[in-house]
């Protein structure tokens, strides 16, 4: 097995720090507590979501539950000037980006199709349609080096997603003008009740090979491995290197979506034993071994995200409809006669309505 | 004032439109070095470099995504879909994702792109490549659909297609690409999707778009002769589309008869004759008849004449109108 092939990993399951020649990774003790103070507050987000969907405030959640540490350790890997395209899961890299998670849940409450401004984040909106935004992306990128500025686009899809035709068009678009975009595939092993193994027959990271750009396997649940692998990745584009397509190997621990009963199609089992793999608890472990956070610390932490919840439960509830005329209002950016026909139309119908 | 193609119009479009303002890009299969398969882009990658007019890999999808990421990124892609028939690659990119973004973002996010679309028929081609599918692109809010029909209009339409803010597909009409006429930009043209009285006349609105509005005039000529006076309305801009000149025409006329080449099944003269009979009901002497192409695929050339809307089939429906 070639050293690609092997699963890059800095962060054992068991907490054990591990080097790796190509990507060394050295953070400070703030740092290492960050990451993990940015991993137990999305995951309480994330399940803050996941409950007010039940309670009927959201039609609908997605939980990133599992797949912290890929999106944590992209997200905090990358610059502020960076541009990231995601998917419709990537709440941790939304995190990350600082879009308040409040945001995130307009579209999924159906009060809005988006929910934030994208420059204000250098984070476009998610796109629910998969494979579209990976040849976004890489456009965009091929525009950063146009304009010869020092900047990475990072895209994130899942391993679902690389079946799409898109994913490979925006692989092959990328390389041909060595585009600086990071493809970064969070292969969760489940689209749906689709397992990887019916969706692709080689991993996802090999495919770039036959793109022309370096592919590597990182691990998903290792929040440092992510790190530091998407510090290479980005570097490496800033740089004039093309593209880099990054498999993160994670588990989606949740259901797809909160419509989405899993015990249908897989065994329990198979969720206790990535349990132990879960990216939270192995870097809590290395902290409390390393003696870089103590009980006050982690209590703190839990004070925060019960904030958070809080913050996020209160916003969700309080979040209003939108007057029903608003969606004439951005269908163009400039005149068109038809939506002010029809807008004119529908407003005196709901005059004449009024009160009725 | 000066003769030219069509092709020569778009050309000196892009021409400009490239010496305008250093956003905007050029791209698309072939578009390069061969100056593109009908030769539209001649000489522009010569002119204006690899960068700034650029071969792409051979994939709809590709060259639509990448041309809306370049417009997030403040780029003005002119892209071409180098036949009709080849848009559905992308269909996708187009209806979900460029038609739908900049409501996606309440308005946040601009699409200034141009995709260019040499569609129609009458040129003998195989299949896949004399296709008309504007009326998908009309049905879906958020795209903007216009098609010009002389020289002239090439040029300034292009232009101001370039300039708009919003996505806007650019049908251009393949068989009257080599066709010679006038080509004067030294007048004010008119607005981007205001449709155009291109023949007066008392008796029957023609209406038209692209490659029929050609059609139109030579057949109006053939009624003059036999005593009808036709008018023939050039809808130029399909989405949004001008109904007030449709409407203000039909009411000089009372009979209407809406063209295209484009099957009539659930086409662009629906549309038309259903909002120009509710607006003026009273006033019609007939229904709005249409003549297009029939509810079948696009078929091999030897056929197509027949297929396609003929004088002889205009005249035809103008008949049947007159006589109500």
């Amino acid at each position: 097995m070639s050293r690609e092939a092997r699963l890059i990993q800095l962060l054992t399951p068991d907490g054990e720090r591990v080097d790796h020649p190509d990507y060394p990774l050295d953070l400070t003790p703030d740092e290492l507590r960050g990451l993990f103070r940015d991993m137990v507050l999305t995951r309480r987000f994330d399940g803050e979501a996941t409950s007010l969907q039940r309670q009927g405030e959201l039609a609908l959640w997605v939980s990133l539950l599992g797949q912290e540490a890929a999106q944590i350790g992209s997200g905090r890997a990358i610059r502020a000037a960076d541009h990231v395209f995601p998917s419709y899961r990537e709440h941790g890299v939304a995190w990350c980006r600082g879009v308040d998670p409040i945001d995130l849940m307009g579209m999924y409450r159906g009060v809005t199709n988006g929910g934030w401004d994208p420059a204000e984040h250098n984070f476009h909106l998610y796109t629910i349609v998969i494979g579209p935004v990976a040849l976004h992306a890489t456009g965009y990128a091929m525009g950063v080096a146009k304009d010869g500025a020092d900047m990475a686009v990072m895209c994130y899809f899942g391993e679902g997603g690389g079946s799409q035709g898109d994913l490979s068009e925006a692989f092959n678009f990328a390389a041909v003008n060595n585009a600086p975009v990071v493809f970064f595939c969070q292969n969760n092993q489940w689209s749906i009740s689709t397992p990887f193994a019916k969706q692709s027959r080689v991993p996802i990271f090999q495919r770039a090979a036959g793109f022309g750009f370096p592919g590597v396997r990182v691990d998903g649940n290792d929040v440092l491995a992510c790190m530091a692998v998407t510090k290479a990745a980005a570097e490496h584009a800033r740089s004039n290197g093309g593209p880099m397509l990054i498999e993160a190997l994670t588990y989606r621990m949740a259901a797809h979506a909160t419509s989405d009963d899993p015990t249908r199609y897989r065994i329990a089992e198979e969720g206790a034993e990535w349990e132990l793999k879960d990216p939270i608890h192995r870097l809590k472990t290395y902290l409390i071994n390393e003696r870089l956070a103590d009980d006050t610390y982690f209590a703190d932490v839990e004070d925060e995200a019960d904030e958070l919840a809080v913050h996020v439960r209160e916003g969700v509830r309080s979040m209003p409809n939108p007057h029903p005329a608003e969606f004439f209002d951005h269908v163009y950016a400039g005149e068109h006669a038809l939506i002010d026909e029809e807008r004119a139309e529908f407003e005196a119908y709901l005059a004449s309505i009024e009160g009725a | 004032m000066a003769a030219a193609t069509m092709v020569r119009a778009l050309n000196q479009a892009l021409r400009d439109a490239l010496d305008a303002d250093p956003k905007v890009l050029v791209m698309g299969e072939d578009v390069g070095k061969l100056g593109g398969v009908f030769r539209v882009t001649d000489t522009l990658q010569k002119d204006f470099g690899e960068d700034r007019v650029t071969d792409t890999p051979l994939a709809e999808s590709g060259i639509v995504g990448t041309a809306i990421g370049l417009a997030l990124r403040g780029y003005r892609p002119v892209v071409e879909i180098q036949f009709d028939g080849f848009a559905f690659p992308a269909f996708n990119q187009f209806v979900s994702q460029l038609a739908k973004l900049h409501a996606r973002s309440m308005g946040k996010i601009r699409l200034p792109v141009v995709i260019r679309i040499p569609y129609g028929g009458g040129v003998g081609a195989i299949e896949h490549h004399s296709e008309s599918p504007e009326a998908y692109f009309a049905h879906t809010a958020g795209l903007k659909v216009v098609t010009p029909s002389n020289p002239t209009d090439a040029y300034w339409m292009l232009r101001q297609s370039i300039e708009n803010d919003d996505p806007t597909i650019f049908f251009e009409p393949k068989r009257r690409y080599w066709e010679k006429g006038e080509l004067d930009v030294s007048a004010a043209p008119l607005g981007l999707h205001q449709a155009r009285v291109a023949e007066p006349g008392a008796d029957l609105t023609l209406v038209a778009y692209g490659p029929m509005v050609g059609l139109c005039l030579e057949a109006a000529a053939v009624a003059a002769e036999e005593g009808h006076d036709l008018e023939v309305v050039d809808l130029r801009s399909l989405s949004p589309l001008d109904f007030d000149t449709v409407q203000a025409s039909l009411e000089r006329t009372g009979r209407m008869v809406v063209v295209h080449e484009a099957p009539v099944f659930f086409g662009s003269g629906a549309e038309i004759a259903a909002r120009i009979t509710e607006r003026c009901f009273y006033r019609l002497e007939a229904p709005i008849l249409r003549v297009g192409g029939y509810h079948s695929p696009y078929p091999p050339s030897r056929m197509e004449e027949e297929y396609l809307p003929t004088i002889d089939r205009l005249l035809d429906a103008v008949e049947r109108a007159l006589k109500y």
